[in-house]
């Protein structure tokens, strides 16, 4: 008797860590950066693209930074509940659009010219805004994704949350739900506001 | 001679179908000391896009930016650690595919050994109680023998 109950709680702790282990989600790696300074860009901003922004510019206020494009899918499924926030909430929001050309997947890359596919980012990047509605203060253009690999990107739509003295804060893998915005993004925002 | 022609002109069509896998290909034959560096490297650093897959494996988009980040750091005669660590910085640990040994991932490493001896020492203790048990057994007494003789000879004659 005393041998068959060792062996169904075997089974019942075997079952119990499976069940959490699958409950898990495996694109939620831990960032390294949360608790660092922003990595440091200077990219061109898609309104005006003779004008240059990075996190220096943030100095002093707290602020999201989201990576999007127009070819990511899962954009579009965070993108109301971004434009909801935009609306109701006084905290900047940046856009950093990443590889926005050579993203896609659709261009051979190898025969465009570096002019050509900044010029065909800005445009498909302004459409993309115009057509779904624009929550972004402002959007900056990362072409190559190379300020993408410095903040660590795997999957877009990835958001940061950066404090005032300019160190991230959270970062969150994947569209934003409202549920997501509601319990973790906002509480954050209040306390680092405060 | 036909069928020449149009083999070559499709290796010529496939090769321009896969501009990435050319272009490496050209790259590999420019340096192959870097190349072969960058091979060793890339085996041990995870592609986080496809998880399961080495950057060397990957095909994805990303695994492509990062071996020609890598590509860079080479030739600007930067070190493996400090190319491992450019990669852990950004990525942290699970970028790796042998993951250090440290306070959190001592489950990780130590859990097999720890399994292994939990294993062992189950075994050694029932060995041992089973050999007390069998030192322990009495032999039989006459009259016990006697009886035991009589239950299979019945047995037999049966």
């Amino acid at each position: 008797m005393n041998r068959y109950f060792w062996i169904l709680g075997a089974f019942a702790a075997l079952v119990a860590l499976l069940a959490i282990g699958l409950n898990l989600n495996p694109r939620d790696v831990p960032s390294p950066l949360v608790g660092k300074p922003a990595p440091a860009f200077n990219l061109a901003i898609l309104s005006t693209p003779e004008k240059t922004l990075g996190p220096k510019d943030m100095q002093g206020k707290v602020w999201l930074l989201n990576v999007w494009a127009s070819w990511c899918v899962s954009c579009r499924q965070e993108h109301p509940v971004l434009v909801e926030f935009s609306k109701k909430v006084n905290v900047p929001l940046l856009g950093l659009n990443y590889k926005e050309v050579r993203g896609d997947g659709g261009f051979d890359m190898s025969k465009m010219p570096a002019d050509e596919e900044k010029k065909l980012a800005f445009q498909r990047a302004d459409q993309w805004l115009k057509q779904h509605g624009n929550p972004y203060t402002l959007t900056v253009m990362d072409l190559d994704g190379r300020v993408g690999i410095d903040y660590g990107v795997y999957g877009v739509p990835e958001t940061y949350v950066i404090d005032k003295a300019g160190v991230i804060r959270m970062k969150h893998t994947g569209p934003i739900t409202r549920d997501v915005l509601g319990q973790k993004i906002m509480p954050l925002l209040a306390e680092l506001n405060k | 001679m036909m069928l020449r022609t149009l083999v070559f002109a499709f290796f010529i069509g496939s090769t321009a179908a896969f501009p990435v896998m050319a272009e490496e290909a050209a790259l590999l034959a420019a340096d192959p000391v870097a190349e072969k560096r960058l091979q060793e490297l890339s085996t041990e650093l995870r592609c986080l896009v496809c998880q399961n897959q080495t950057i060397a494996d990957s095909n994805a988009e990303l695994a492509q930016d990062l071996r020609k980040e890598i590509r860079g750091m080479i030739k600007e005669g930067k070190s493996n650690p400090e190319i491992i660590d450019f990669m852990v910085v950004r990525y942290g640990d699970f970028v790796l595919y042998r993951p250090p040994v440290k306070g959190i991932t001592l489950l990780l490493w130590g859990g097999p050994v720890g399994l292994m001896l939990l294993g062992l020492y189950i075994l050694l203790r029932y060995l041992r109680r089973r050999a007390t048990r069998i030192a322990a057994d009495q032999p039989l007494s006459a009259d016990e023998a006697s009886r035991a003789e009589a239950l299979l000879k019945e047995i037999n004659i049966k």
